[in-house]
């Protein structure tokens, strides 16, 4: 199992029947393909419709149907479409249930950087800051290190942020960590991973559960 | 009822003059007014202030005339698709300003209703908040700290629509719909580019009152 399906699998686990949900663009769009069966999600695109469907075959694009990403969608029975400021009063009127989101990093108080890093990738914020603020529940998916193998999860983000402590799920390839106001729990870790690895590539302070964090399941 | 006036993309191009602020509807050239975009690059104007969300693809829509070089300022959430965009913004011949996507619709939306500004927990914490006022704000959820920001307007707002009537009645379809509804609030004059021109909308299927825009140019003319 790859990181996205691990990713994918568990953090699909984390939405609610009925949940309004944004994935952001790139790895968080996996875990549309994980639902568990019997849970009900709506998804939301934020240039403008609800209940969107998988990409159109060869020749039925429409298009001026699409997603954030430019690339054709197709819409499902029950779909709406509405204009931006409609649909980001959706996301900043706290009308959507939850979002997830990449990031380069995050910390130990729920703060999330993931949009600029100053004099390298400078593309903009689109809509992140305002999914990572409004979204009643905000989850980042992320590789636990980077490609150095430096840790992702800090004590303090050093690139600008997107959101202040806004952030309650930190979900890798090695563990699922919930954000308190007493700090990063460790709530939960991949079967092929120990806490003592955990704990080795994370650079915030993890708070160890009574008992142990649980093994996740796939 | 007056009749909004058909005009040539050309024509369109010659409402404004170097310098002017323009809006222009479209996410990723998607909704986007194409043949208007194009005279625009022929017109050459220069030194203009751009209002849009981001600025598309090189090949593509507003995207063209940022390869061309027609904008002092930019005001939009994301440049990532255009490499060009951020060519000139690190070599200093383009001023960006970058705004939450939400947070740049409302200043729209604020701008054509009459509304002197908002407050937004958006962006509180990050540099989106750099020389703006912060304020405590009391909320259902508890006090929250909130930014002001301010509305936005322009001088002619370039939209496109699927279907227009000789009314000026827009319809727009699916995704593209984005920013052009809000936008046909926001400029001293409004032109729509419209892909079909019928005789009259019904008057359900209206989503932009007609009553707002000043010219229609056919998609391709």
């Amino acid at each position: 199992m790859d990181l996205r399906e691990k990713v994918g699998r568990r953090g699909a686990k984390l939405f609610k029947d009925g949940d309004l949900v944004n994935l952001g663009i790139g790895m968080p769009t996996v875990l549309a393909n994980y639902i568990p069966e019997g849970v009900n999600i709506t998804f939301q695109t934020e240039n403008g419709a609800v209940n969107f469907g998988a990409a159109p075959g060869e020749g039925y694009e429409d298009p001026y149907l699409t997603n954030a990403g430019a690339m054709p969608l197709t819409i499902m029975q029950g779909g709406a479409y509405f204009d931006s400021a409609t649909s980001f009063a959706l996301i900043r009127g706290g009308h959507v249930d939850a979002t997830v989101l990449g990031v380069l990093e995050v910390d130990e108080k729920g703060n999330l950087a993931n949009y600029i890093v100053p004099g390298k990738l400078v593309p903009g914020m689109g809509g992140a800051m305002d999914l990572a603020t409004g979204a009643k529940l905000v989850c980042v998916v992320t590789e636990h290190c980077d490609k150095s193998g430096a840790p992702k999860i800090l004590k303090q983000c050093k690139l600008p942020l997107t959101a202040k402590g806004r952030v309650s799920y930190i979900l890798s390839e090695l563990a699922l960590i919930k954000v308190t106001p007493e700090g990063l729990v460790l709530e939960e870790i991949a079967p092929d991973t120990t806490v003592e690895e955990v704990v080795a590539k994370t650079e915030a302070t993890l708070i160890i559960p009574p008992g142990g964090p649980k093994t996740i399941e796939y | 009822m007056a009749k909004a006036k058909v005009i040539t993309a050309d024509e369109a191009a010659a409402l404004i003059q170097d310098g002017d602020t323009i809006m222009v509807g479209g996410f990723l050239g998607i909704g986007s007014p194409g043949t208007v975009c194009d005279a625009l690059v022929k017109k050459n104007v220069k030194d203009l202030t751009l209002i849009c969300n981001d600025t598309a693809f090189p090949d593509k829509m507003v995207g063209k005339m940022i390869v061309n070089k027609q904008f002092k300022k930019i005001i939009v959430s994301h440049i990532g698709t255009n490499k060009e965009t951020g060519r000139q913004m690190t070599a200093g011949e383009l001023e960006v300003e970058l705004n939450p996507q939400g947070t740049l619709a409302e200043r729209i939306r604020c701008g054509g209703i009459g509304l002197g500004g908002f407050y937004t927990p958006t962006g509180v914490g990050t540099p989106a908040a750099e020389g703006k006022e912060v304020r405590v704000m009391p909320g259902v959820g508890g006090d929250r700290e909130m930014l002001l920001e301010t509305p936005l307007k322009a001088k002619v707002s370039y939209l496109n629509a699927a279907v227009g009537d000789k009314y000026g009645n827009l319809r727009y379809h699916a995704t593209g719909m984005n920013f052009n509804p809000v936008m046909a609030f926001a400029g001293e004059t409004v032109v729509a580019e419209v892909d079909v021109l019928v005789d009259f909308l019904d008057p359900d299927d209206v989503h932009t009152p007609g009553v707002l825009v000043d010219y229609i140019v056919r998609r391709g003319r």
